[in-house]
């Protein structure tokens, strides 16, 4: 197993987790991504827009900083070439793949009031049965739909 | 300085240290994701950890954050209150799911990897957008 991969992501998880905390503690509210962004673009009438694009722009700074403080502080996946350290990695398909994924994403998880933040970490944190319900939903989705494309259509790719 | 601008600053501390630990963990890579999902091919257990470490600072967090009476910049803890499982909640994970897996992108790191935007994701983030009208416009039963 991958030590130093795993670690990195121990601490980032912990910087997730104060993130939440931190958020709850000043402002409130849960820290769930698709909840906060979704509002900020669909809500009507609009309210409260402020932090939601504080919460956004602040979202997007901090790989760029990291990426600007140099010194292979990311966590990318090597294939073969030696990628250790960038910040941020490739997508893993094209346009078509991409604009059928980022609309299963957004409707479901519009419909499903949540994503891997608001459900995962911030429901799991308060123990809601209904969250917990939710991660282990997405999760067997996703695994599955990994199997099928990686190993029944892929051919083990 | 101003409530409604400390509120607003705290919204922006939040997200940036949210995303530095999408970037350090490693989450903005959707092989790392993708490779998290494989239970069938060489798996990368590092988003597990992700998630522990997250799940358990933030329960610690919560319990001693929810005992104060409000948060500091506001009248209530604004919680979630609904306890029941619907049609609504699991489809639409599994939606979510299928979408998660196809791409190895949540919305958080979707949108913390517009620093490094590339046409397919750029694609993603509309169609991700338009989901999220979509799934407004689907009234809930009952």
């Amino acid at each position: 197993m991958d030590w130093s991969s795993s670690l990195q992501g121990l601490a980032g998880g912990i910087l997730i987790g104060l993130s939440a905390t931190w958020l709850m503690a000043t402002l409130g509210r849960i820290a769930g991504i698709s909840g906060i962004i979704g509002n900020l673009i669909t809500a009507r009438p609009r309210g409260d827009s402020a932090w939601r694009l504080a919460f956004l722009l602040g979202l997007i700074s901090g790989p760029v900083a990291l990426m600007l403080l140099g010194g292979g502080l990311g966590n990318v996946a090597g294939s073969g070439v030696d990628v250790t350290g960038e910040v941020i990695g490739q997508p893993a398909g094209g346009v078509p793949l991409m604009l059928l994924a980022g609309l299963l994403v957004g409707l479901g998880t519009g419909l499903g009031s949540g994503c891997t933040s608001g459900h995962g970490v911030c429901g799991l944190s308060r123990l809601s049965v209904r969250s917990l319900v939710a991660t282990i939903t997405f999760l067997v989705a996703a695994i599955v739909t990994v199997f099928v494309v990686r190993h029944m259509i892929g051919g083990g790719a | 300085m101003k409530t409604e601008t400390l509120k607003t600053l705290m919204g922006y501390i939040a997200g940036l240290v949210f995303g530095l630990g999408l970037a350090v963990s490693g989450m903005t890579d959707p092989a790392r994701v993708l490779g998290f999902l494989d239970l069938f091919g060489a798996w990368d257990p590092t988003l597990m950890f992700v998630l522990g470490g997250a799940v358990v600072t933030n329960f610690i967090g919560y319990r001693l954050v929810l005992r104060r009476p409000h948060p500091v910049f506001g009248e209530r803890f604004q919680l979630p209150t609904r306890t029941d499982l619907d049609g609504r909640l699991i489809g639409g994970a599994a939606l979510f799911g299928i979408g998660w897996g196809l791409s190895g992108y949540c919305p958080g790191p979707a949108f913390a990897s517009i620093g490094g935007l590339t046409l397919p994701l750029l694609a993603m983030l509309v169609a991700m957008v338009v989901g999220w009208f979509l799934a407004r416009a689907i009234p809930a039963r009952g």
